[in-house]
């Protein structure tokens, strides 16, 4: 039995990925460079500016915040100041902020994909139906994948770390606002439809905004995946605590690996928390 | 004048559309198409008229295809066949454009779970309609303060949906439905999710209003007794079909089949029949030509004690006792006017039964019942204690 299913030559699947590769490297790469040079320029831009905010400041606003958006609890600010002072203690500040800017970048343009793309999802069961196996393929292919295309486009760096993360965080915020949109009671929709609402004004004046706490859960799980990819990336070159992170584990150094490691769970913290609790304000 | 038309429609949902189609047309019933086609039929080759400023009420049990047949008018749902027609217009016909113009300018919507937007305030949902059109913030804003002014929620405008109690909350989808000033008002089981108090209120609110503003309306309920209290007419559906359309009297007096009949035994009568259905012919006398003897004579011919009093034109004078009646003839005396008793209570024909039962309990005579001054009938206490617990056939009516 086996000689005859050896028999069967080897698909050319490898081959045929590489050639698509290979032509689009050749024929975009124009486009691609100007995404690398001017992406890069942009985060740059960002990271020097967060770099530049005097670290006291930073963690006062973020306590700040914490306080307001928490409804006037304690716990999250505290934890903020004390979170974000001992990773400045630990001589992570600057790569923290290149992680922020990372995490900023790749969360808000899996934001302005998705939600189109959800959007589009839940009015057609026939981009349901194309669109969800996508996703479910991105969410299982292994993270580590998207590396291999990031680096052929955009080579090295931040940018290819943000490609690579956008892929990886985007499916969330699709799959919740289609989620959050089909679950509009039926009773509304039809209520905007026979007032005679256009489709847009349904879904901006209706859906969009009944959807809205489905659709914060599902970017609130987009920024936590773009920050997990913070270490992936880091392998090709993307700067922030995910580089600690790596090259404590090429040197084996338990205790640096350990201190970046936390500090990425502490600003996960925070960020979680955070966006949670825009999203239970009203 | 017509304002809706419904010409044959008939709505099918689910696969095998076209062959279910054919049974229909073959006049097989819901079961039957189901089990050949795996089609469910919603609405049935329905065809009906709706007058302008009519209350006409869609009723019938779950599943027998009102609501269906409600979101046909404003194609909500599209019909699989036939032509539904607005002011003379085949909206079948129209483009997406036109519907929208006809859905924001002609017909308004309510709906059984009010259809609120959780998110809008009480005035923001009160304007949606008016939004939608285009019409600018003022002018929105003045005429929904005015529509919830008109429905006492005013001073609840800043609050949201969830912070009202039901009956409010509906009063809002009422009030944001009448803001658009449409001619038609589709309710669909407007009021079946208030408790029954609330219900009666706002069944009395929509009739007050109706006398207002003559709206064309269309109400669905599965409630006899609502349909019977707002319906000018009634259409009564089962299975998709519409089995019968008549007033309110004509399918209580007259129903359609044993189906309808079976409905109608879980109608509180009282609340339906009016005083016409439960009179008897009177046993009179004619005060201008008959004396005592006639009326003695009388009461023991038609066995009973009291004869209503009447002159020539029979217009109602009075009554009098077969007692009074045996003294005046032992005194010799020639009319009945001199025991004339006038004490006797009157109705008319058209008051309900139910309005009629306490005058009834307490008065010790039966009850003239008068139409123009003229006698037109007897009420007398046990004929309207059967009238109430029997079959509609057995009330007796004499005329």
């Amino acid at each position: 039995m086996s000689k005859i299913l050896d028999r069967i030559p080897s698909l050319p699947v490898a081959d045929s990925v590489e050639s698509v590769m290979d032509w689009l490297t050749g024929n975009l790469s124009s486009l691609f460079s100007f995404i690398q040079s001017g992406g890069k320029n942009a985060m740059n831009l960002i990271t020097d500016m967060l770099v530049a905010i005097p670290p006291v400041v930073f963690i006062l606003v973020i306590a700040l915040i914490a306080f307001i958006a928490t409804k006037k609890k304690l716990g999250l600010a505290i934890f903020s100041i004390v979170g974000l002072l001992f990773i400045y203690n630990q001589g992570l500040w600057e790569q923290l902020m290149n992680t922020i800017t990372l995490v900023i970048f790749s969360s808000i343009i899996a934001i302005i994909i998705g939600i189109p793309v959800g959007i589009l999802m839940s009015k057609s069961a026939v981009a349901e139906n194309v669109i969800k196996p996508i996703l479910d393929f991105m969410q299982t292919m292994p993270g580590f994948v998207y590396l291999i295309p990031a680096v052929a486009f955009f080579g090295i760096g931040v940018v290819p770390g943000v490609f690579a993360s956008v892929i990886f965080a985007l499916p969330p915020t699709v799959r919740f606002t289609n989620l959050g949109i089909r679950q509009v009671p039926k009773e509304l929709v039809e209520a905007a439809d026979s007032y005679g609402s256009t489709g847009w004004q349904k879904l901006f004046k209706v859906e969009l905004p009944l959807a809205k706490s489905t659709i914060m859960a599902g970017i609130n799980q987009t920024v936590l995946l773009s920050l997990s990819m913070v270490v992936i990336a880091s392998m090709i070159g993307a700067p922030g605590l995910g580089r600690e992170v790596l090259s404590a584990l090429q040197r084996a150094q338990v205790g640096n690996g350990f201190v970046a490691g936390l500090s990425l769970v502490i600003f996960a913290i925070i960020v979680d928390r955070l966006t949670q609790s825009f999203n239970k304000k009203k | 004048m017509t304002k809706i038309k419904v010409e044959n429609v008939t709505k099918i949902f689910g696969k095998h559309i076209n062959s279910a189609l054919k049974l229909v047309e073959q006049k097989k019933n819901k079961t039957e198409i189901l089990k050949q086609t795996g089609a469910t039929i919603g609405v049935n080759d329905a065809s009906f008229s709706v007058n302008e400023g009519e209350i006409f009420v869609i009723m019938g049990l779950s599943g027998s295809g009102k609501s269906t047949l409600v979101r046909l008018l404003n194609h909500l749902i599209e019909p699989t066949s036939g032509s539904i027609y607005i002011d003379g217009e085949n909206i079948s016909k129209m483009n997406k454009q036109q519907l929208r113009t006809i859905r924001r300018e002609k017909m308004s919507m309510v709906f059984q779970n009010f259809g609120l937007f959780p998110q809008r305030t009480v005035l923001a949902n009160t304007e949606y309609g008016l939004e939608v059109r285009g019409i600018p913030k003022e002018e929105r804003t003045k005429k929904a303060e005015q529509a919830l002014e008109n429905a006492g929620l005013l001073p609840y405008k800043d609050q949201f949906p969830s912070q009202l109690s039901g009956g409010m909350q509906q009063r809002v989808g009422l009030a944001r439905a009448l803001a658009n000033d449409p001619d038609i008002l589709l309710m669909d089981e407007a009021f079946s999710a208030l408790d029954p108090l609330i219900r009666k209120d706002m069944q009395d609110e929509l009739l007050d209003l109706q006398q207002k503003v003559r709206k064309t309306i269309i109400f669905i309920t599965h409630d006899l007794n609502e349909a019977l209290r707002i319906g000018d007419r009634i259409a009564l559906m089962k299975d998709g079909k519409i089995i019968q359309i008549g007033t309110g009297e004509e399918i209580l007096t007259n129903p359609a089949n044993d189906y309808v009949k079976t409905f109608l035994e879980d109608v509180d009568r009282s609340k339906v029949l009016t005083v016409e259905n439960a009179m008897i012919r009177p046993i009179s006398v004619n005060v201008e030509m008959d004396g005592p003897k006639v009326a003695l004579k009388r009461m023991r011919d038609e066995e009973v004690s009291v004869l209503l009093a009447v002159d020539k034109r029979r217009e109602f004078k009075g009554y009098i006792t077969a007692d009074d009646a045996l003294e005046a003839s032992k005194r010799g005396e020639k009319d009945v006017n001199g025991i004339l008793k006038a004490d006797m209570p009157v109705v008319p024909p058209d008051m309900l039964i139910q309005d009629v039962l306490g005058v009834i309990s307490e008065s010790p005579t039966p009850l003239a019942v008068v139409n123009e001054n003229k006698l037109v009938g007897v009420l007398i206490r046990g004929v309207v204690i059967q009238s109430l617990a029997s079959n509609t056939e057995e009330v007796t009516r004499d005329e």
